[in-house]
């Protein structure tokens, strides 16, 4: 593991990514991920992390386009007046 | 944590109303172009700028101080300068390519003896997170778990004000 650690990149001494700041950042992902309810040992494998957190993204995206279609059907058939009066009671 | 320099107290709760005060906003600019579509082609167009103002607030919202709030702007303000003038995206996209290879050869070096972390994976989170391609592994993580929350809170305010709307 030293090995790694003194292998830092040479060329721009800025960020030197040590594998314990690696593993901090995979389990903070880890926990806001909200599939993964396991976490039998500590030493969950980072790629699987990598992919749910991947996969979370996909869906996200995919939400968001379902939701904003969905918002343009109701534009089309909303009063603007409504909609004023939505924000105010949603920034209340 | 790191705490955001903005004076706020609870982040997560200004970031929502930021965002839903910039998104409505936008709603209500789009409605009053073109209230009624009439052909699919504008239905489609209109449902892209509905899309592009949820991104846009949810940019702006996060603040300037993060890569991914940054370089979706960037995108999208090149996709609108796009339809007009060709020369200055142009330019944008070569300082960004050669930024890109330069980090990307160092980090591929390291990256191929590390194995605790697939290159695959990884390499298809940069494509998932704006401004994923020219980060390097920590910054990558950081800012990928900055952009879910976000995403989480732009998909329950839009999700709220439609339930809103069509009931």
């Amino acid at each position: 593991m030293s090995s790694r650690r003194s292998r830092s990149r040479p060329s721009s001494g800025s960020s030197r990514i040590t594998d314990d700041q690696i593993l901090d950042l995979v389990s903070k992902l880890q926990q806001l991920l909200p599939e993964i309810g396991n976490r039998r040992s500590d030493k969950v494998s980072a790629a699987k992390v990598l992919q749910d957190t991947c996969n979370c993204i996909r869906s996200l995206h995919r939400e968001v386009d379902d939701l904003s279609e969905r918002l343009s059907e109701l534009l089309a058939t909303t009063d603007t007046a409504q909609a004023a009066i939505i924000r105010n009671l949603l920034t209340q | 944590m790191n705490p955001d320099h903005h004076s706020s107290l609870n982040p997560s709760s200004s970031l929502k109303s930021r965002f839903t005060k910039t998104f409505l906003r936008s709603l209500i600019k789009i409605n009053k172009q073109r209230p009624f579509p009439y052909c699919p082609r504008e239905i489609f167009q209109r449902c892209h700028r509905v899309k592009t103002a949820a991104d846009k607030s949810l940019a702006r919202a996060a603040g300037s101080r993060r890569v991914w709030s940054r370089a979706m702007l960037c995108k999208i303000r090149n996709r609108s300068l796009r339809r007009g003038c060709q020369q200055r995206p142009s330019v944008r996209r070569i300082i960004i390519g050669y930024q890109t290879t330069k980090k990307g050869y160092c980090l591929q070096k390291k990256m191929s003896d590390d194995q605790e972390v697939g290159t695959d994976q990884a390499s298809k989170l940069r494509k998932l997170v704006p401004g994923g391609e020219a980060m390097d592994l920590c910054s990558l993580l950081d800012e990928a778990a900055h952009y879910i929350k976000c995403l989480n809170t732009q998909v329950q305010v839009m999700r709220r004000i439609a339930d809103i709307h069509s009931s």
